[in-house]
């Protein structure tokens, strides 16, 4: 009895110890400041984070904290956070899509730098999508567009040359002629997974050039109309034609890895694939990718396509003095030079800053640059549309709803390129849904 | 004749079990043999089975993440919520085994249903708790809600195993003037150490590969492995390898555990299954 008295009592006073061990460490203050980082794993981020002892060099007594999460589950943990004030991050990574609307709710932090900082040399389409009433929410650490990559050797075999602005029609006849289903080589690999940020990117954009739109002014939306239908019949035709086995489930990653192993001999995607396919570390194709503008459409604008990671402070964070100078530090001039420096010109954070493509040291080591920029240029938040609009965004739409409209139509999309679906049918889903959600929402009546 | 089929028989139930098992165990092998491949190797197409082996995925899991840190409070977490778990599921299966009332089963079973609750329903009032008393990115705070998750589990598995002991060993005790507290130390639990032993062992492989809390209540101080494994995938760029390499590292102590205590485990999870 005694014993097992014993036990019992020394368990519990082990755990209340253990506990307040492991528990407490959290709330150990520190004389100095912590900054805790959110941020996704990209590529960019890693070499921030590599490079971010600089930072404490010249901040003494400013320490920094790492979060690295996946994209989807970061987005929910920072929403979660400063939806509730919890005030657990300091600087957040968050896209173009989040700045607007979280500024708007007064959940950042408005950003003032110095002379030094230089926002005129911010690219004016990337500045405009982190302004709000003319204050600006957040500071770009990348920003992407799309473009189109292509296998120079299958090219020259066919005997066809890519031209320096190619049209869907064009893209969808060089791709019947390369694509050799028996060797594995597809003509064209576009995203098919479903998601607001998967497939509906690449879609978004196809029907901006086909002269399609989200809304008509007064929130009507588009979807039903003859510039959407022509958009989807040329993405479901050309894919199921042309493109690889199993296209619904591809993503980004999924599209990059078949082509940097050899099996697409074209592929439109954002403007970042550009510095990981000429990567010979990863890609077994980097002497053989040609690249162009993004294909156009009937419209003959467009496409717009612009994404951009940037860093914020939240205004619940408790160190907002701090948290400004790194993310001041994180964006600056500077910052692009010290990447230069420590990692060669070509891993410098791309699309942000006018400085850096005036660069001809960063010219010659990204080949892509001139078209990437020309991308991001004509990419604004406000690119034009074949009819008036009552939102912005590129491709996306400024709304809090759009993320959930938006994978619902990718899903719907993704059942017209499976065939369990027409595309008419699959566009008169996705207008009625739209509408139902647009209602319940208050944007219609 | 009889013993030929009965020989065929046991050797279709034993092929039938080697199937199951190598498709079950398929995924976790190619997770290991991925993890040494690379990057470029961890996308190959068709997927090679030989290769040269590399450690580069390791070396930048390792220079990337503090997995030490995130293994200590793994343990942290699945230790001590076992055993807070088990403090309160013990008493409430002796309980509701020994000394049912009208409402019993009822309560058995709503305690079983709020296991049916998608978690991220009641993620924003568990988030503001977690602020409003500080518990917020602390591993006291995560065992607690893991403790939470699974207690149902606990109860629900400890009453079915005391239900399968006989109540005249009980009684008999009591004839001999044991008290109650005496009962369950010295009668219930040495006669019920199988299933209370699988039921702590199931409870800490919960807590071990919790996922949702873990994300979403930690952020870098009491961040555990499934905050580590997440670390590693990227929506752009090639992840695979590294992926890989964190998840082997992630259960491979809890495979290891698994491993030692399989005996205890399968005996516990048939306890009473056979009269």
């Amino acid at each position: 009895m005694n014993t097992i008295r014993a036990v019992f009592s020394k368990t519990a006073a082990a755990f209340l110890i253990a506990g307040t061990i492991l528990g407490g460490g959290a709330e150990i203050a520190h004389a100095d400041s912590t900054l805790t980082i959110a941020t996704v794993n990209n590529g960019d981020m890693i070499v921030m984070r590599e490079l971010s002892s600089e930072f404490e060099k010249a901040h003494p007594g400013v320490h920094l904290n790492w979060v690295t999460l996946e994209e989807n589950i970061l987005r929910q943990r920072v929403t979660t956070d400063i939806a509730t004030g919890a005030g657990q991050f300091d600087v957040m990574t968050i896209g173009n899509y989040e700045v607007p609307i979280w500024a708007k709710q007064k959940w950042l932090v408005e950003l003032k730098p110095d002379a030094n900082y230089d926002l005129d040399d911010l690219i004016p389409t990337v500045r405009s999508g982190l302004t709000v009433d003319g204050k600006l929410y957040a500071m770009p650490f990348y920003a992407e567009s799309v473009m189109t990559y292509y296998r120079k050797d299958l090219f020259q075999k066919a005997g066809l040359t890519m031209p320096e602005a190619p049209t869907y029609d064009q893209i969808r006849q060089y791709a019947d002629k390369l694509t050799d289903k028996s060797n594995q080589i597809y003509g064209v690999c576009l995203r098919g997974k479903p998601g607001w940020g998967e497939n509906m990117a690449f879609v978004t954009s196809l029907a901006n050039t086909y002269g399609g739109q989200w809304f008509g002014m007064g929130w009507k939306p588009m979807l039903d109309t003859p510039a959407w239908k022509g958009a989807i019949n040329w993405y479901v035709s050309a894919l199921n034609a042309d493109g690889p086995p199993g296209a619904t489930s591809n993503g980004f990653n999924e599209n990059l890895a078949l082509f940097s192993t050899g099996h697409c001999a074209m592929w439109i995607d954002s403007t970042v694939a550009g510095g990981l396919l000429f990567d010979p570390k990863q890609s077994q194709v980097a002497d053989k990718v040609g690249f162009t503008a993004s294909p156009k459409g009937p419209y003959g604008k467009g496409p717009t396509w612009l994404w951009t990671w940037n860093l914020a402070v939240p205004a619940s964070s408790k160190h907002i003095q701090d948290a400004e100078a790194f993310v001041t530090w994180a964006t600056s001039k500077d910052y692009v030079n010290l990447v230069a420096q420590k990692k060669g010109w070509v891993a410098a954070p791309a699309g942000t800053r006018k400085s850096t493509y005036e660069n001809a040291e960063y010219q010659k080591a990204a080949p892509f640059a001139k078209f990437v920029e020309n991308a991001i240029n004509e990419a604004g938040p406000d690119a034009p549309t074949a009819e008036p609009r009552p939102y912005t965004g590129a491709q996306f739409v400024i709304i809090p709803q759009f993320q959930a409209i938006g994978t619902q139509v990718g899903q719907t999309i993704a059942a017209a390129l499976s065939g369990q679906m027409t595309v008419d049918q699959a566009l008169a889903a996705s207008q009625a849904s739209t509408t139902r959600t647009m209602r319940q929402t208050g944007y219609l009546h | 004749m009889a013993g030929q089929r009965a020989r065929g028989k046991s050797l279709v139930i034993a092929a039938v079990g080697w199937v199951v098992a190598i498709w079950i165990f398929f995924p976790i092998f190619w997770m290991f043999l991925t993890s040494f491949k690379g990057e470029a190797g961890a996308i190959a197409t068709p997927p090679r089975l030989f290769f040269v082996p590399t450690l580069e995925s390791y070396h930048e899991v390792f220079q990337r993440g503090n997995y030490w840190r995130v293994t200590f409070n793994t343990l942290g977490v699945s230790i001590g919520a076992t055993v807070v778990a088990l403090l309160f599921s013990i008493p409430a299966a002796y309980a509701m085994a020994f000394l049912p009332g009208k409402r019993t089963r009822g309560t058995l079973l709503w305690m079983l249903s709020t296991r049916m609750l998608p978690p991220v329903g009641v993620l924003v009032p568990i988030y503001l708790i977690a602020r409003n008393t500080h518990l917020l990115d602390t591993v006291t705070g995560l065992a607690l809600v893991d403790m939470f998750t699974n207690l149902p589990i606990t109860v629900w598995m400890l009453y079915t195993f005391f239900r399968e002991i006989p109540v005249p060993i009980l009684e008999a005790g009591r004839m001999d003037g044991a008290s109650r507290w005496q009962e369950i130390t010295r009668v219930l639990l040495p006669l019920a150490t199988p299933g209370i032993a699988s039921t702590a062992l199931l409870s800490m492989i919960l807590c071990w590969n919790e996922a949702f809390w873990s994300l979403n209540l930690t952020s870098s101080n009491a961040a555990p492995l499934a905050a580590f494994i997440a670390s590693f995938s990227s929506p752009e760029g090639l992840f695979f390898g590294k992926l890989s390499a964190a998840s082997t590292l992630a259960v491979a102590p809890i495979l290891v555990f698994g491993w030692i205590s399989q005996k205890q485990l399968v005996r516990g999870l048939t306890f009473g299954a056979v009269k």
